[in-house]
This record gives structure tokens, C-alpha cells and sequence, in this order.
């Protein structure tokens, strides 16, 4: 599987051209080139927030469709605690999972459930480490991947524990195979996501080789199939919730946090104070932490591009679920212990490198600077990159050129155009070499009706057949 | 191709709120060129703790970084009051920062012993009631 696999596509159609998503991509993945976005797959860390802020709806997550269960003879749904907190006035987790089993599933297995075999896991693991502390969650694969490719510094300090929904879907797999007698392939393991992170995390692992998890549904998806079964199944459903507050909690930011019985932890969320918590803690500015739990979303999993809820009343009712739930009711067993263990260590990516040996990035961060000179530093992006470093990165790259600057173009045009009056000056007076004059005003006029037509074409991204979109 | 790149940074007076923007500045540069993970950690912790000396106890300065293929210079300058006892300052805890500042989180006597630390050679020129230059070299 490719390691830069993305769950985040664009669909080129709706692609207005428009630098909403440019502006607002936290690693600066995206380029508009030719009218269109482009996302370049290094960079990208399907954190999702273009889908979330494109007006167009050109930005999507790929995942599989609700008829893919028909695949398998039997079927598991792996509910996370996000799901619970998508419903008015559920108080009893048991409603959610008996509406899943109606709705076709054979069996669930809650996130939630192994979530607190994780969280035992980690409490052993700060105990028995405090040099590698603190310990930065490896459960939002987006922070993973960001922390892969930006922060190698902090590659040590991740927990090196798989994710609940993996050890859900090992568990429950297992579980399935002895129950059933069949054989794997005829089992489906189906994740109900909250985000597209977790769709790329099932695809290209970090920290195992391959998920036990087959398909991925949207919450949003399953949300108004989800919804009639629940009203079916009524108020008094039968008992088959397994977990506790703890694994309960960890569906919103600061939760995973609150079961490791320690006030020495960080909890952030949203991608950008991530990034903020991540600066920092490189330059060492934290004393005294054991453990940062930091969510690509804001509110964490409950804020998830795939839900339908808004994150912080999602938040509340995630709270008012668990209040009447036990701690925790699930322990570490023999089994467990060794399979919440990263298999395959994460190893840095340096993809942000402006070449491929350090003379050569050398050579580009110092034409880098001298372009940085030149160009007018407004940052528009205009030119379709974010800002005008990121442009510089790109020429230096091979990947733009320095006219993709629109005020670059136009100071061309300007001067071409004072180039053509002043040659047109000198054949109106009628002087010896008029001739060789109005040939260079006629190269002259091409260039500047070339550069207009290039300075026509950036103007036309924003605009579709003749009429203005914004 | 020069074999050199420098940057400078105007380091401002009592910003707390800004103090680290240069080291972040060059720890993103060094990232793009490609340098060690440790060298670029090292350059950003040492770097990070002088600008928070300059703004806390000089007043401001500016900070000229030297960019060659197998180093990083950082020389900080500053005309401040000086440091009156350098033997004293290298002490680990010591700290001459007022309360205020303490009262942020800062001031807990590792500014200097951290630089120290973090860098290959570092090199302190210092005049009572003039300013304090220091001179911070990362190999590569």
C-alpha cells in the first residue's frame, strides 16, 4: 500500500478554483494550478479541514457505501464513543447497539470496549517509562502523520500502542472466527467513522503492518438508517454494552486523558493548536508532562468531518451519557496485552526537504530568499500557492514559475508597455532606425498580449462560463 | 552559489508574546534544508533561550544567524546592562529575572546553562552598562 495513501480526494468538477482551502491547510498540501486544486499527497495528513471549509463541496473523503456489508456471511460493526454523542437525549448506549444489530449487523464490538484496554496499557507504559515521557497519544492518526513528517523530534515520544479501533478489530475478528467457524475473508470487520483520518489510518497503517478493519462507513452515512432502528428498538433494549466512563470518554478531546489517573497531561484540539502544542513542545517549553493527548479535530472525534452533530453539543451529550455508566469494564487480559503493541515503528519522512541532499536544499533556501526579495510578500494566493514562501518553495522546486505571481506579471506588463512608447516615440520622429524599432514594439506587443493572456487565464479560475462566482 | 546564508532578526523589547518567532523561523528554514533532526532540535532550544534572555533581561537586540552547509552560527547581540558575574549566571537555577517575569514561567535559572548545553561552542562577550554579544555554533 502506498504510504502517502489519502482518503481525502477532490472531485475537479465542483473545483472552483477558489483559495479558501489553500488558505487553510495546515501543512500547505494544496495548490490551485490551472484553475484547480490540487492536493500533493506528501504533504497531506487527511486532517480534513478542506472539506470542511471548500464552499463548493469539492473536497470529499472517500470511504465505502452502506451495501458493501452485503460482501461478507457475517458482519461486526465497530461503533466508536463519537457515534453515542450524535443523539438527543440517549442515555443508554445499549439503544445505539441493538439499532446496529437491526440494522443488519450480526455482531458489534465497541471501540469504546478496547479504548479501556488502551488506556491500561498507557497507564503501565508511563509508569514504566519516565524517560521517554511525555507520552503524545498515538490515537488520531492525523497527529501521527503530521508529527511523521514535520516533528522527527518527537517521533520518540509517541506511545507506541496501536489505536483502539485496531485492537477492536483484532478482538472482535478473533472473536467472530470462533463464534462463526468461517473463515476470515467471509467476515467483515466495519469501522463507523467520524473522520477521514481513520479511513486513510485503515488503508496505510502507522505503527502495524495492516488493519484487521475492512471497511469503513461514515457516521453521517449510517446516521438516518441509524435513527429509525433506534426508535424500533425502544427504551428498554437488551443489555450489550460493554464499556465504561473511561472508554466512553475518549470520543472528545481531553478524554483519553481523564482515564490515565494523572493531572500532569495536555489535551488540544483542533489542527492549528496542535501544530502550536507541537512547536513547542519541541523547543522543550514543557516541564513536568507525562502525557499530551492532541486531536486533528476541534472538540476530538466528536468534531469529526464525517459526524453530523455539532462537536461541542455533541460534547455535553457524550457527558451526560456517561454519568451513570461504571469506571471501566474492561481489564487487560494475556491476549490483549500483546497485541495493543506497535508492531512497526514510525519513521520520519522528510518530504518537506526543498531537495534531495542538503547542498542541494542549501542551494534552494538561498534562492529561496533572494525570490522572497522580489516578490511583493502580500501573501494573496493569488498565484494559487498560500503565501509567497511557499510560492518561492515551489519555483525552486520546478513546480511554478515566477509569473504565477500576478503582480510580478503585472510589473512586466507595465514595463513592456513603457518599452513600446518609447519606441513608438522614436519612429513617429522619424529617425534612422524606425525600421529595426517597430520590429522589436512588434515582439514587445506579443509579449504583452501573452502575459495579458496568462494574467486572463489566473482571473478566469474565477469565473465559470463568463458568469462571477464570488 | 554563496556558501553562506544569513538572516537577521530584530529581537523586540518586553514581548513575551513574540519572543520565539526567530527560532521558530530558522528551525522551519533548517527543516527545508534537510539538517539532522538533533542539530535542528539543538539550534532551536539554544536559540529559543537566547531570545528569552534578550527580552527579558537586555531589553531587545538582534540576532544574526550564519547558515553554511556544515554549521549554524547564531551571534545575539544585545545593549543591555551586561552580565556582572558569568561564572554565576552558568549556574543551573540561577536567574536574576524579576518577579513579574518569574510570575510568567520564565526565570527558572536555565537560559544560559541551556545554551550552553544545546550548542558546540558558545562564546560570551560581555560589558557592564554596554551589552552582551554571544556567539552560539551548531555543527551540522
Amino acid at each position: 500500500m502506498d504510504k502517502f495513501y489519502h482518503s481525502v480526494r477532490l472531485d475537479e468538477e465542483l473545483c472552483m478554483g477558489c483559495i479558501n482551502c489553500i488558505k487553510r491547510c495546515p501543512t500547505q498540501a494544496i495548490r490551485v494550478r490551472n484553475g484547480k486544486a490540487q492536493i500533493n499527497s506528501k504533504f497531506c495528513i487527511d486532517c480534513g479541514e478542506c472539506i470542511r471549509v471548500c464552499p463548493h463541496h469539492a473536497k470529499h473523503a472517500t470511504y465505502d457505501k452502506l451495501e458493501a456489508m452485503k460482501q461478507y456471511e457475517y458482519t461486526v460493526a465497530l461503533p466508536p464513543p463519537s457515534l453515542y454523542s450524535q443523539f438527543n437525549n440517549l442515555d443508554d448506549v445499549n439503544i445505539v447497539l441493538n439499532a446496529l444489530l437491526m440494522m443488519g449487523f450480526d455482531d458489534v464490538f465497541e471501540v469504546s470496549a478496547a479504548a479501556e484496554l488502551v488506556s491500561e496499557a498507557t497507564r503501565e507504559y508511563l509508569s514504566e517509562n519516565p524517560d521517554k515521557l511525555p507520552a503524545i497519544s498515538t490515537a488520531c492518526p492525523s497527529v501521527v502523520r503530521l508529527i511523521r513528517v514535520r516533528f522527527p523530534n518527537l517521533i520518540p515520544n509517541l506511545l507506541p500502542l496501536i489505536p483502539p479501533v485496531e485492537v477492536a478489530a483484532i478482538l472482535a475478528a478473533r472473536k467472530a472466527m470462533e463464534k462463526t467457524g468461517l473463515e476470515r475473508d467471509k467476515i467483515g470487520i466495519i469501522f463507523i467513522s467520524p473522520c477521514p483520518s481513520k479511513v486513510t489510518y485503515v488503508k496505510s497503517p502507522l505503527g502495524t503492518e495492516h488493519s484487521e478493519v475492512d471497511k469503513v462507513f461514515a457516521i453521517k452515512d449510517l446516521y438516518p438508517q441509524l435513527l429509525p432502528c433506534m426508535k424500533a428498538v425502544g427504551d428498554d433494549p437488551p443489555e450489550i454494552g460493554t464499556s465504561g466512563k473511561i472508554g466512553v470518554s475518549w470520543g472528545r478531546s481531553g478524554g483519553e486523558a481523564s482515564g490515565l489517573f494523572t493531572e500532569d497531561y495536555l489535551a488540544a484540539d483542533g489542527i492549528e493548536n496542535v501544530i502550536r502544542v507541537l512547536e513547542d513542545m519541541e523547543d522543550q517549553k514543557f516541564t513536568n508532562l507525562k502525557f499530551v493527548e492532541l486531536s486533528a479535530c476541534n472538540g476530538g472525534c466528536v468534531g469529526g468531518v464525517l459526524t453530523v452533530e455539532n462537536p461541542y453539543v455533541a460534547e455535553v451529550k457524550l457527558k451526560r451519557l456517561r454519568k451513570y455508566m461504571p469506571v471501566a469494564r474492561n481489564h487487560m487480559h494475556a491476549e490483549a496485552e500483546e497485541l495493543v503493541k506497535w508492531t512497526k515503528a514510525v519513521q520520519y519522512e522528510p518530504v518537506f526537504n526543498l531537495g534531495e541532499t542538503m547542498m542541494e536544499s542549501f542551494a534552494r533556501l538561498n534562492q529561496v530568499e533572494r525570490l522572497l526579495k522580489k516578490l511583493p510578500g502580500l501573501d494573496c494566493g493569488s498565484c494559487g500557492a498560500p503565501t509567497c514562501k511557499a510560492l518561492a518553495e515551489d519555483i525552486v522546486r520546478g513546480e511554478a514559475v515566477e509569473s504565477d505571481c500576478v503582480y510580478f506579471l503585472r510589473d512586466n506588463v507595465h514595463k513592456l508597455s513603457e518599452e513600446v512608447s518609447r519606441l513608438a516615440a522614436g519612429i513617429v520622429e522619424g529617425d534612422r532606425d524606425s525600421y529595426e524599432k517597430f520590429k522589436v514594439m512588434t515582439k514587445y506587443i506579443e509579449r504583452i498580449s501573452d502575459e495579458m493572456t496568462q494574467l486572463d487565464r489566473k482571473e478566469g479560475r474565477k469565473r465559470n462560463d463568463g458568469k462571477r462566482i464570488d | 552559489m554563496t556558501d553562506m546564508i544569513t538572516f537577521h532578526y530584530r529581537i523586540s523589547p518586553d514581548d513575551f508574546t513574540r519572543a520565539g518567532e526567530a527560532s521558530s523561523d530558522v528551525k522551519s528554514k533548517l527543516k527545508k534544508m534537510g539538517v539532522t533532526p538533533e542539530a535542528v532540535r539543538k539550534v532551536a532550544i539554544a536559540m529559543y533561550e537566547g531570545e528569552i534572555n534578550m527580552v527579558i533581561h537586555a531589553h531587545g537586540g538582534e540576532i544574526t544567524v550564519n547558515i553554511t552547509p556544515d554549521r549554524i552560527e547564531m551571534i545575539l547581540a544585545d545593549v543591555g546592562p551586561g552580565i556582572p558575574d558569568i561564572g554565576l549566571a552558568m549556574q543551573a537555577g540561577y536567574s536574576t529575572a524579576p518577579d513579574a517575569v518569574r510570575s510568567l514561567g520564565f526565570g527558572a535559572g536555565m537560559g544560559l546553562p541551556n545554551m550552553k548545553k544545546y550548542s558546540d561552542e558558545m562564546e560570551i562577550d560581555t560589558v557592564i552598562g554596554k551589552g552582551t554579544t554571544i556567539c552560539m555554533v551548531v555543527y551540522i
